[in-house]
């Protein structure tokens, strides 16, 4: 969790031939002036998303500068995203089969990243209607992050609800319990290795029955996804 | 923001201090009380936990998750048909406008339109959900504050559009009928005569609400400067829609999202916002905002175009990897889907931005220091879905 300068100055160029985005380019152009080598990685789809990744430790100061110099006041969402891939797939597979091979390797989304777990939040400036996605990486042998309370009132929640499907500890927060799940629950469902249960105890059906329609060509599906 | 709850907190204390000399004599001790799970002023199974000092709210504290689904979770294990079917439940009153974020997120990523035509239906099908959901808040405001007539009013009335959105799509409440690339079907004959006369009726609905509580004494005192949120502190808090409108913050996605692939571009509506932020201005607000959308569903029938509901989709759909968030201004605030896409049939990771999560994570902030009678009327005003919040 100490990739410096050099990894984000590589991740700054965007497509070329979209059109130009002026507006969000000045937003990153502000961010990168006054956070620097904090930015470790942005990605920029014109007239649509500006997702920006700091580092860790700049996870406050960007929500900060974001709301004070940005003007994104409106608080959207604060959660995270686990990015190893589910052991079980949907879990549709047949049990009687050997379990088929899956894919173990991590690849992170926009804007890229190197640990498992990822916090991401969106703010807004409602004047403008821009929004930003910040993104930060969550050490993967000291999930913590600071909690953004103080910066945004409404990520009280957003930080109770992470926490417990993730298993993130918010840094700061001033009360971190359970939101939705009993006290006692243990395991954070979110993870990809927290199985879903209902189909590990039954097998899914919805492989096993599909059957074409009466009188439609041989070997389609139910045409519900036909057209 | 938090300057805000901390001078209100001083004030609050300071009034206490005052109190306490007469309060010593009468050696109150405060109590606990549970206002739910089940209580109408929920709209289901939410619980608060309110510290009573005589009628005084001193700290509210909502009990969420006996709704819990985990859709998060689920929607990990299905495809993108498939979830559709899971989103209606989210909001249950206005079924349809969940789904429209979470298609047009996929159409994003697999770089398709709708063609207009779907386009339009879907904006129509939007604002009636719109009219369905707050007609019943219309009316269910005035039971919050003990004024029971307005509620079977609403209720008749919600019938009218819930008849409308079942003719077309076969489902009253979860219509289920958003396909990625267009819909399910066209429109049934003689739809758009039956729609026209719906919305006059609606409009006069609305006339009915503005003399049977708008202009109540009663129910303006009832609500008039009585859970006041000031701007910056429902920013903070990402409250949207009619509550934060209602603060002042002149802000609709529907006017304000140039790029989204709906028909709200080509109706002329106003945005109404209200300076006072109270649970009176909640309320006028949304009452106007159903006016709106009558007018806009009448402009967006008369403009119709013709041609396919369908673009051409491949028959097993198969998202491209990236990321988008799609939001649409839906009926209780922002709704809002970040799907990451890994290239599958089922999207990787989905988080739902609900509207009500949102708007109800300020009830800590906001029922303190109220009385508890109050506290039923700002609940309510705020207006919420449980199974928006608990998704």
């Amino acid at each position: 969790m100490s990739p410096l300068s050099s990894a984000g100055d590589a991740a700054a160029p965007e497509v070329e031939e979209a059109p130009r985005d002026e507006a969000r380019e000045e937003m990153l152009e502000h961010l990168q002036r006054e956070l620097g080598d904090a930015i470790v990685g942005t990605h920029l789809r014109p007239h649509d998303q500006l997702t920006v990744r700091v580092r860790n430790d700049a996870w406050v100061a960007a929500g900060e500068l974001a709301r004070d110099h940005l003007g994104c006041h409106f608080f959207d969402f604060l959660s995270a995203i686990d990015w190893k891939p589910s052991p079980w797939g949907r879990g549709e597979d047949d049990p009687t089969e050997p379990p088929p091979e899956r894919p173990t390797e991590i690849v992170q989304g926009y804007a890229g990243g190197e640990t498992r777990f990822q916090v991401f939040a969106r703010v807004l400036n409602t004047r403008t209607n821009l929004g930003l996605v910040l993104k930060a990486d969550v050490p993967d042998d000291r999930l913590e992050i600071a909690s953004w309370v103080p910066v945004y009132a409404g990520a009280d929640w957003h930080e109770r609800e992470t926490w417990e499907m993730y298993g993130i500890t918010f840094v700061g927060h001033p009360n971190l319990v359970h939101i939705y799940l009993p006290g006692d629950f243990e395991g954070h469902p979110l993870r990809k290795d927290f199985p879903l249960l209902a189909r590990m105890v039954k097998p899914w059906p919805g492989i096993a029955d599909v059957e074409p329609m009466p009188g439609s060509d041989a070997g389609s599906d139910d045409g519900e996804t036909a057209s | 923001m938090s300057a805000v709850s901390e001078r209100d907190q001083l004030r609050y204390i300071a009034a206490q201090a005052a109190d306490a000399r007469v309060n010593l004599e009468l050696e109150t001790e405060g109590m606990t009380l549970s206002i739910g799970p089940q209580h109408p002023a929920t709209h289901g199974t939410l619980r608060i936990v309110a510290r009573l000092d005589g009628e005084q709210v001193i700290a509210a504290e909502p009990i969420m998750g006996y709704m819990h689904r985990g859709y998060e979770k689920l929607v990990e294990a299905r495809t993108y048909p498939q979830i559709n079917t899971l989103i209606n439940r989210i909001d249950w009153l206005s079924s349809f406008a969940n789904e429209v974020p979470f298609i047009l997120a996929a159409e994003k990523l697999m770089e398709i339109e709708a063609p207009p035509r779907a386009q339009w239906i879907r904006t129509i099908f939007h604002e009636l959900s719109r009219i369905a959901n707050i007609t019943l808040f219309l009316g269910d405001m005035g039971v919050q504050v003990g004024a029971l007539t307005a509620v079977f009013y609403a209720f008749r009335d919600r019938e009218f559009v819930l008849n409308l959105i079942e003719s077309a799509t076969g489902g009253r409440f979860h219509p289920n009928f958003d396909r990625i690339g267009g819909l399910k079907e066209d429109l049934p004959k003689g739809w758009i005569d039956e729609t026209r006369a719906v919305m006059k009726r609606i409009r006069s609905f609305c006339d009915e609400m503005d003399d049977l509580l708008v202009g109540n004494e009663i129910f303006q005192a009832r609500t008039r400067g009585i859970g006041v949120i000031p701007k910056e502190v429902g920013l903070s808090y990402g409250l949207s829609g009619a509550n934060l409108r209602a603060s002042g913050v002149d802000w609709d996605l529907r006017r304000d999202d140039k790029d989204i692939a709906m028909a709200w571009k080509h109706a002329d509506f106003k945005v109404w916002t209200h300076p006072d932020g109270d649970s009176f201005a909640r309320y006028w607000v949304r009452l106007q905002e159903v006016r709106e959308s009558t007018r806009i569903i009448e402009q967006l029938l008369d403009g119709l175009p013709s041609g396919p509901i369908m673009a051409k989709v491949p028959r097993i759909i198969k998202v491209p990897e990236g990321e988008a968030y799609v939001q649409t201004e839906n009926p209780l605030g922002v709704m809002g889907y970040y799907v990451v896409s890994k290239g599958d049939l089922g999207p990787f990771r989905v988080k739902i931005r609900s509207a009500s999560f949102n708007n109800i994570s300020i009830t800590p902030w906001l029922l303190r220091g109220v009385y508890v009678p109050d506290a039923i009327a700002i609940l309510g005003s705020l207006y919420f879905i449980l199974g928006d919040i608990d998704r």
